[in-house]
């Protein structure tokens, strides 16, 4: 008879989900879910509202990544304000806006890898759960906690010189941004007293690749082996293919690097893409509509823009970039684990990115703003820290959200995750009628691996402790643990 | 020349033009009265009570009390100054007041007045009344969610002939301030600005610049409500 477990709340992921397993007569895994369970509805409660609103109104979905939010709601407003698909900004209204993303792709970036994962490597995945967490990084690796501090501090402090704060912000506007950059905070960010200086940042970024790439060699049975399964990858990139997490072109690989969406316009996603919605979660499915809903679902993030990017064009991202592609011999990297080393050379790419804006002279000076003739829709999309993130409003001649839908990265991620839960549940569960401790940690880091922001995908708020329950083929609970 | 009158706020003896409203005065004096329904230039209501002070020992409002000599105020007491967070809270809890989604934020008086007597959560349950956001008229977008029914702009907002671009409509908990259709036609951008600028909430809002002004330069973000008026001592 068949059993079935869950798995909730999970721990260090921003936001609240839970897992079932479900097993067969035999013991084997049959079946695995993960389950979302909030539910926000930010796209219904925005209708009525101003347009312009939009960048400020719904990057409330989330405290970590705000800044995603408000710029693609800024690039979807863009297009209505008549300012163009994306590249149509003044010089300083684009610069400053990339400048910003940037500032924020580095600091949720450094979040995750320094205090939420971190603590998995340090410890390794068994380790004391009264250790396993940034405090015991602190109290055993002062100089790695402090450089994730420090690292997401600089992050955070761009955000606030273009955005006006460091969360929830107001820079970006329907056409542009609504400030410069002044001389003294752009003097600070590049010279400032180590290590809040760019060029500091970027050596404990190349510090914090050659930190992985050592774990890495130590644990390569785990981080090669752990959650791999085949994938297609999805992103943006510039139109030449470069790496680009602001604007781009939609494309897509599978798992075996063949292109399958080809560098498609943002604006006609709804031509390629849909969303499946399935009873048991509040989180949609997104997939590509050429293959269906079984075979079109694909995986957005770090792992998926380094395997749809063809260079990144940032010299140090670039050099760690070809050592990323050489390990699997330039075809794309289906390995969960390997998401940590892509999100580090992110991290060195923004952190280039941001030494390149800040020497440019058109963040100082120069147009705001700029606006055309005006439509009734528009579309944003960038890549989020997490992966692509859609935006789509429409309006009524009054002004007036009329429809808003927003895929954000973890929604894409969705089946992803469920991928790399069942491949973990079969490892650790086949056989077992029990709930072991490993198990529910395996679960965990396959889903952190994702940095999942279950609180935007659902758009709900909350943390998320872990709860285990087992259930046999007559849906008895049969073992059950939690963990707050 | 007029005549000067002296009179006593919390202490303070202070000097004014005699037939001063409170507020004016003791603004001269450089002592904040804090208001909300009163504006510079338009005949006193009284109606927000935010004002309200202690004048010889009896509760009344400063912003419509001309200055007497020998007057002996309570503005700065910590009965007053609960009173007037009562009255905060009270409005907050009566509309849909959303702070971090309005574009009014730090140049908005009820806001700021809510930072200064440090209103944290209103002790009041919510009303979250069904109000709408009326954007029907070219220049402006009439947010009810955010009205506070002061009449700033009913008492301020007129053409050359007087006529008034906004009008009170219904009784009670019912009552609304409405722009006046025709009116609201011919309004032109810089009456427009006038009207927002009039209304001390994001109830008028003017099409298209929200959040142009980036935070740090916003009203409030400069200088805490009053205190232009207190450190002119």
């Amino acid at each position: 008879m068949g059993r079935k477990i869950t798995i909730e709340p999970v721990t260090r992921v921003e936001g609240h989900g839970k897992v079932t397993i479900h097993l067969d007569d035999e013991g084997n895994v049959a079946q695995t879910r993960l389950h979302i369970v909030e539910f926000r509805g930010f796209e219904r409660f925005v209708q009525g509202r101003p347009y312009w609103e939009m960048p400020v109104l719904v990057q409330r979905l989330c405290g970590i990544c705000p800044v995603s939010h408000h710029l693609a709601a800024a690039k979807a407003l863009d297009v209505i304000v008549g300012a163009g698909t994306g590249d149509g900004l003044t010089p300083t209204g684009e610069k400053m806006r990339r400048l910003m993303h940037y500032g924020q792709i580095f600091q949720s970036h450094s979040l995750h890898f320094f205090h939420l994962a971190s603590p998995d490597m340090v410890f390794g995945i068994d380790g004391d759960p009264a250790l396993r967490n940034i405090i015991g990084v602190a109290l055993t690796n002062k100089d790695l906690a402090v450089q994730g501090v420090m690292m997401r501090k600089y992050g955070q402090e761009i955000i606030a010189a273009t955005a006006g704060k460091k969360i929830h912000g107001t820079g970006a506007i329907p056409g542009g941004i609504n400030k410069h950059l002044s001389e003294e905070e752009r003097d600070s960010l590049l010279k400032g007293t180590d290590p809040m200086n760019v060029d500091k940042i970027i050596d404990w970024s190349v510090e914090a690749v050659a930190w992985f790439k050592n774990y890495h060699k130590k644990n390569k049975d785990f981080i090669d082996n752990f959650a791999v399964f085949p994938s297609s990858h999805l992103s943006i990139v510039r139109k030449d293919g470069a790496m680009d997490l602001y604007h781009g072109v939609l494309r897509a690989v599978d798992h075996e690097g063949n292109k399958i969406l080809h560098d498609v316009d943002c604006q006609n996603y709804l031509d390629y893409i849909d969303e499946e919605v399935r009873s048991w979660s509040y989180m949609k499915f997104p997939y590509l509509k050429e293959y269906g809903k079984s075979n079109g679902w694909y995986t957005v993030g770090p792992l998926a823009r380094l395997n749809t990017a063809d260079f990144i064009p940032t010299p140090l991202a670039q050099k760690e970039f070809e050592e990323y592609k050489a390990y699997t011999n330039g075809k794309p990297n289906n390995m969960s684990m390997h998401m940590h080393w892509a999100r580090l050379i992110e991290i060195l790419h923004s952190a280039e990115m941001m030494k390149e804006l800040l020497m440019d002279p058109d963040i100082v000076k120069g147009e705001l703003l700029t606006r055309g003739e005006k439509c009734n829709k528009g579309i944003g999309v960038l890549e989020a820290p997490r992966g692509t993130l859609f935006h789509h409003y429409e309006i009524n001649d009054n002004d007036q959200v009329i429809m808003a839908n927003l895929i954000v990265s973890t929604t894409n991620n969705n089946q992803p995750m469920n991928e790399a839960v069942n491949f973990v549940a079969k490892k650790y569960m086949n056989g077992q009628d029990e709930i072991t401790e490993p198990m529910m940690n395996a679960v965990e880091v396959s889903i952190r691996a994702y940095d999942p922001c279950l609180s935007c995908a659902t758009h709900a708020f909350g943390q998320m402790p872990l709860e285990v329950s087992l259930y046999n083929a007559r849906e008895e609970l049969i073992d059950y643990k939690m963990r707050s | 020349m007029s005549k000067k009158v002296n009179f006593v706020i919390d202490g303070k003896e202070c000097q004014s033009e005699e037939g001063l409203y409170l507020v004016e005065a003791a603004k001269e004096n450089g002592v904040y009265i804090p208001t909300l329904c009163n504006y510079e230039g338009l005949k006193p209501k009284g109606s927000c009570r935010i004002c309200s002070v202690k004048i010889d020992g009896r509760l009344t409002t400063a912003c419509t009390s001309p200055v007497q000599d020998g007057m002996k105020i309570e503005n700065n007491t910590d009965e007053l100054n609960e009173v007037r967070k009562e009255i905060i809270e009270l409005l907050f809890v009566s509309g849909n007041h959303f702070c971090p989604a309005c574009e009014k934020s730090g140049n908005c008086e009820l806001q700021a007045l809510a930072y200064r007597f440090k209103m944290m959560a209103p002790r009041f349950p919510f009303a979250f009344p069904r109000k709408e956001v009326d954007a029907s008229y070219p220049m402006i977008i009439k947010e009810q969610n955010r009205c506070i029914l002061c009449k700033r702009c009913i008492r301020g907002i007129k053409d050359e002939d007087g006529k008034r671009y906004f009008a009170y409509r219904n009784r009670g908990q019912d009552s609304l301030v409405v722009p006046d259709r025709k009116m609201m036609a011919e309004m032109s951008p810089e009456k427009a600005q006038e009207a927002m600028d009039i209304c001390p909430v994001g109830s008028i809002l003017v099409r298209e610049i929200g959040w142009i002004e980036p935070i740090g330069t916003r009203k409030y973000d400069k200088a805490p409500i009053g205190s232009d008026i207190e450190n002119n001592q």
